[in-house]
C-alpha cells in the first residue's frame, strides 16, 4: 500500500532523513519506534509531501503511483490520513467547522466524539487553540476518524495522556484500524497495549534501523529504552 | 470650547491629525433635490447598494428608517410599534423641534479640529437625529442610510444619538455611493449620548468607491452604568478613509466596545483607530480590531486606551493579516495612564498566513485555496464581537463574499 524507497529529506538545510526504506502492505497495521529527534515525524510531513521537506532522492509510492512530488491535498485524496503530534492553531477556524467537512455528512460527528471522549462543545472552539495536551491527541483523532482515510498515520498519539484517555484512544483507534492499513508512531509504546501491530520499525539517525517481528523489538525497548538500541552493531553503524 | 464661526473659517485650511491632506473644495456642492419616498419604491439600483451595507428594504425588520441622498433626506419613518418610545428624523428637523437638541450640537465633537469638522460646520447637509425615549427597549434594530449619487460629490452629515436612561437599541447605519460613483468626499459628524442605565450598539458598515475619500469624526460620552458598543466594518476599496472615535467613560461603571473589521484592498488607504477615555470609578473599555490588508493597501490600525480614574481598566487587541508582499499594516497601539490603579494593556499582531496552518488544512483535505480562505474568515471571527443574531447572519454574509463562500 505504502511503499518508500531510499528516500532523503532535508528540512531547512538539515538533513533529516537518509535513504529509509519502508513498505507496508495492505491490511497491515506497522509500528514505528525509535528515541526524539530520530526523524519519525519528519518521515511523515515527506509522506504527505510538505513543502519544507525537500526530497533529495528516493520515492514514495502510494497504491503504485508515485505521489513523490504530489501536493498535500491529492495525497490525501487518495487516502492517507494523519493525526498530527504537534498541532498548529488556528485561530477562528471551528473544530466543527473541520469536522463537518471531513464526515461530508455521512457520519454523525456527535456520535464521534463519544467515542475519542470530546464534548460537543468542542465543536465551536478555535482549532487546537487552549487545549490541553491531551485534548490536542483526542481531536487529532477525532478529526482523523472523521476523515476515514484508508491509510491512517498517528504520529505519537498517547504522549501526554493520563491513563483513563489512553484507554479511549486505544480503543478508538483499534476499532478504526479494522480493515485498514496505518503506520503507528509511539515514543513510548504505551498505545500498543490495545493494538495489535503486524510489525515493528526503529528508527535512529534518521533512517530505519530494524525492523522485525513487533513482540520482540516492543517487548525490549519497553524494558531497556533506546538506549539498549544504541547498543546494537546495526545502530552503531549508523552514527 | 470656541464655537465662533471665526475660528472655524480659519479651521477650514487645518489639515487633519492623520490621514492624507485634501482639497475640501475640489469636490462638487450642488444637486437636485430627491423628493421623500417609501423604502420599498426605491430604485432598485440604490436599494442594491443600500443592502451591501446593512440597510433592510424590508420595513419589518427594522424599527424605524432614516434614509439620505446627497443633501435630501427622503425617508424619516417610525414603525408604528415603536413611535413615543424611539424617534429618527433629520437633524434638521431635530433642532428645530427641540430646543434642548443643541444642546447635545457640537458639544463632544470641536468643529475647530481640522478642515473636515470645519466644513461639516460651515457646509452642513442634514445627518440623522436618533432618540431612544427614557426606559425604551427597541427590540429590532433602527437604521440610516447616507447615500451619495452624484460623482466628485461632497457630503457633509451631522448626527445627533441620544439614548435616554434605561434604554435600550441597535442602531445599523450604511453608507454607500451609487455604482456610477467614482470619487468625493463625505464627512460625518456623528455624536453619541448614552445616558445613564442605557445600552446602545451602534453598528456602521461603509462600502465606497475607488477614488472617494471618507473623514467620519465621531466623539461618545457614556454616562452611569451605560454600555456603548461600536461595530465598523470598511471591505470594500476607497481612496482613503481617516477615522478616530473617542469614547468617553465618564460615568461610573460604563461600559465601551470598540470593534472594527477593515480589509483594504486594491490602493486602499484606511487610517482607523479608536480611543477610549477612562473617567469615571469602575469603567471598562475594549477594542478589538481585525485588519486584512490585500494588493498595494496601506492600514495604519490605531488605538488608544487613556486612564484618568484609579479605578478603571481596558484592553486593546490589534491582530493584522497580510495577504500581498505590497500591502502594508502599521498596528499603532497606545496606552496613557494618569493615575496610579488604572489597568491597561494590549496585544497586537502583524503578519502573513503561516504556512504551517495551511500544510495542516491541506493535510485534511482541503485545497490550498479552501485552507487560506477558512484561515482569513476564521481571522475575521465576528463571534468575538458579540453582535445581535440576525446582524450576525449579515456581517458574515458579507465576510463570505468577500473572502470565498461557505464550506
Ligand atoms: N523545521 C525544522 N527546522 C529545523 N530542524 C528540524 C525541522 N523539523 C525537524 N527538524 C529536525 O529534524 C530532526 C528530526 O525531527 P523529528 O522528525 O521531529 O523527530 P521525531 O519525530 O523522531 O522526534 C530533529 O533534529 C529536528 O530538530
Ligand atoms: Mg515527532
Amino acid at each position: 500500500m505504502l511503499r518508500i524507497e531510499n528516500l532523503t529529506v532535508e528540512i531547512a538545510g538539515k538533513r533529516v532523513l537518509g535513504g529509509v526504506n519502508l513498505e507496508v502492505p495492505k491490511g497491515e497495521i506497522h509500528v514505528l519506534l525509535g528515541p526524539n529527534g530520530s526523524g519519525k515525524t519528519s518521515l511523515i510531513t515527506s509522506i504527505l509531501g510538505f513543502p519544507s521537506c525537500h526530497i533529495l532522492s528516493g520515492n514514495i509510492r502510494f497504491n503504485g503511483t508515485d505521489i513523490t512530488t504530489m501536493p498535500t491535498d491529492e495525497r490525501v485524496k487518495l487516502g492517507i490520513g494523519v493525526a498530527f503530534q504537534n498541532p498548529p492553531q488556528i485561530r477562528g477556524v471551528k473544530l466543527g467547522d473541520v469536522l463537518r467537512h471531513l464526515t461530508k455528512g455521512k457520519i454523525d460527528e456527535v456520535k464521534l466524539a463519544g467515542t475519542t471522549n470530546i464534548p460537543v462543545d468542542f465543536f465551536g472552539r478555535d482549532l487546537n487553540l487552549g487545549f490541553s495536551g491531551g485534548e490536542l491527541k483526542r481531536t487529532e483523532i477525532l478529526q482523523l476518524l472523521a476523515q476515514r482515510p484508508d491509510f491512517a498515520i498517528f504520529d505519537e498519539p498517547d504522549s501526554g495522556v493520563d491513563v483513563e484517555n489512553l484507554e479511549v484512544i486505544g480503543k478508538a483507534i483499534n476499532e478504526f484500524l479494522k480493515n485498514r492499513s496505518g503506520l503507528l508512531i509511539t515514543h513510548l509504546g504505551h498505545i500498543l497495549r490495545y493494538l495489535k501491530v503486524d510489525k515493528a520499525h526503529v528508527m535512529f539517525y534518521g533512517t530505519i534501523a530494524c525492523s522485525g517481528k513487533p513482540t520482540n523489538i516492543i517487548n525490549r525497548i519497553m524494558k531497556k529504552g533506546y538506549k539498549w538500541c544504541e547498543r546494537c552493531p546495526k545502530v552503531k553503524k549508523l552514527r | 470650547m470656541p464655537k465662533g464661526k471665526k475660528t472655524t473659517l480659519k479651521a477650514i485650511e487645518k489639515p487633519a491629525a492623520f490621514g492624507p491632506d485634501l482639497d475640501v473644495e475640489a469636490f462638487k456642492r450642488e444637486t437636485s433635490y430627491w423628493p421623500a419616498c417609501k423604502i420599498s419604491t426605491l430604485p432598485r439600483d440604490i436599494a442594491q447598494r443600500a443592502l451591501s451595507v446593512g440597510i433592510s428594504t424590508e420595513e419589518k425588520e427594522r424599527a424605524g428608517t432614516y434614509f439620505q441622498i446627497d443633501h435630501s433626506a427622503i425617508l424619516q419613518t417610525i414603525r408604528e410599534t415603536f413611535s413615543g418610545k424611539a424617534e429618527i428624523m433629520s437633524t434638521k428637523k431635530a433642532l428645530k423641534k427641540y430646543r434642548w437638541a443643541k444642546e447635545y450640537w457640537w458639544e463632544i465633537v470641536d468643529a475647530n479640529t481640522d478642515k473636515f469638522t470645519a466644513l461639516a460646520k460651515l457646509k452642513w447637509d442634514q445627518g440623522y437625529f436618533i432618540r431612544v425615549l427614557e426606559g425604551q427597549k427597541i427590540t429590532i434594530p433602527l437604521q440610516a442610510c447616507l447615500f451619495i449619487s452624484k460623482d466628485n460629490f461632497n457630503q457633509n452629515v451631522h448626527n445627533l444619538i441620544i439614548a435616554e436612561p434605561n434604554s435600550e437599541a441597535q442602531i445599523i447605519t450604511g453608507c454607500t455611493v451609487h455604482p456610477n460613483v467614482q470619487s468625493g468626499l463625505h464627512v460625518g459628524i456623528s455624536e453619541f449620548y448614552v445616558q445613564k442605565n442605557a445600552k446602545l450598539t451602534f453598528t456602521m458598515i461603509h462600502n465606497w468607491a475607488q477614488n472617494f475619500n471618507v473623514r467620519p469624526r465621531t466623539a461618545a460620552l457614556v454616562d452611569d452604568d451605560a454600555t456603548f458598543v461600536s461595530n465598523y466594518m470598511c471591505m470594500k476599496p476607497v481612496k482613503s478613509l481617516q477615522m478616530y472615535p473617542v469614547a468617553y467613560c465618564k460615568g461610573a461603571n460604563s461600559r465601551v466596545r470598540f470593534n472594527t473589521i477593515l480589509h483594504g484592498n486594491q490602493n486602499s488607504h484606511l487610517d482607523v483607530g479608536s480611543k477610549v477615555v477612562l473617567q469615571g470609578k469602575g469603567s471598562r473599555g475594549e477594542i478589538i480590531t481585525r485588519a486584512i490588508a490585500s494588493d498595494n493597501a496601506q492600514i495604519n490600525a490605531r488605538g488608544l486606551l487613556v486612564g484618568e480614574h484609579e479605578d478603571s481598566k481596558a484592553h486593546l487587541e490589534c491582530r493584522g493579516l497580510l495577504l500581498s508582499d505590497e500591502a502594508y499594516i502599521h498596528a499603532i497601539p497606545e496606552l496613557v495612564g494618569n493615575v496610579k490603579g488604572t489597568e491597561l494593556s494590549h496585544e497586537a499582531a502583524v503578519g502573513k498566513i503561516a504556512e504551517e496552518q495551511i500544510q495542516y488544512l491541506m493535510a485534511r483535505g482541503f485545497s490550498q485555496t479552501e485552507a487560506e480562505s477558512l484561515i482569513i474568515r476564521g481571522f475575521m471571527d465576528i463571534n468575538i464581537f458579540g453582535l445581535p443574531d440576525a446582524l450576525k447572519r449579515d456581517v458574515k454574509r458579507m465576510i463570505d463574499a468577500t473572502f470565498g463562500g461557505a464550506l
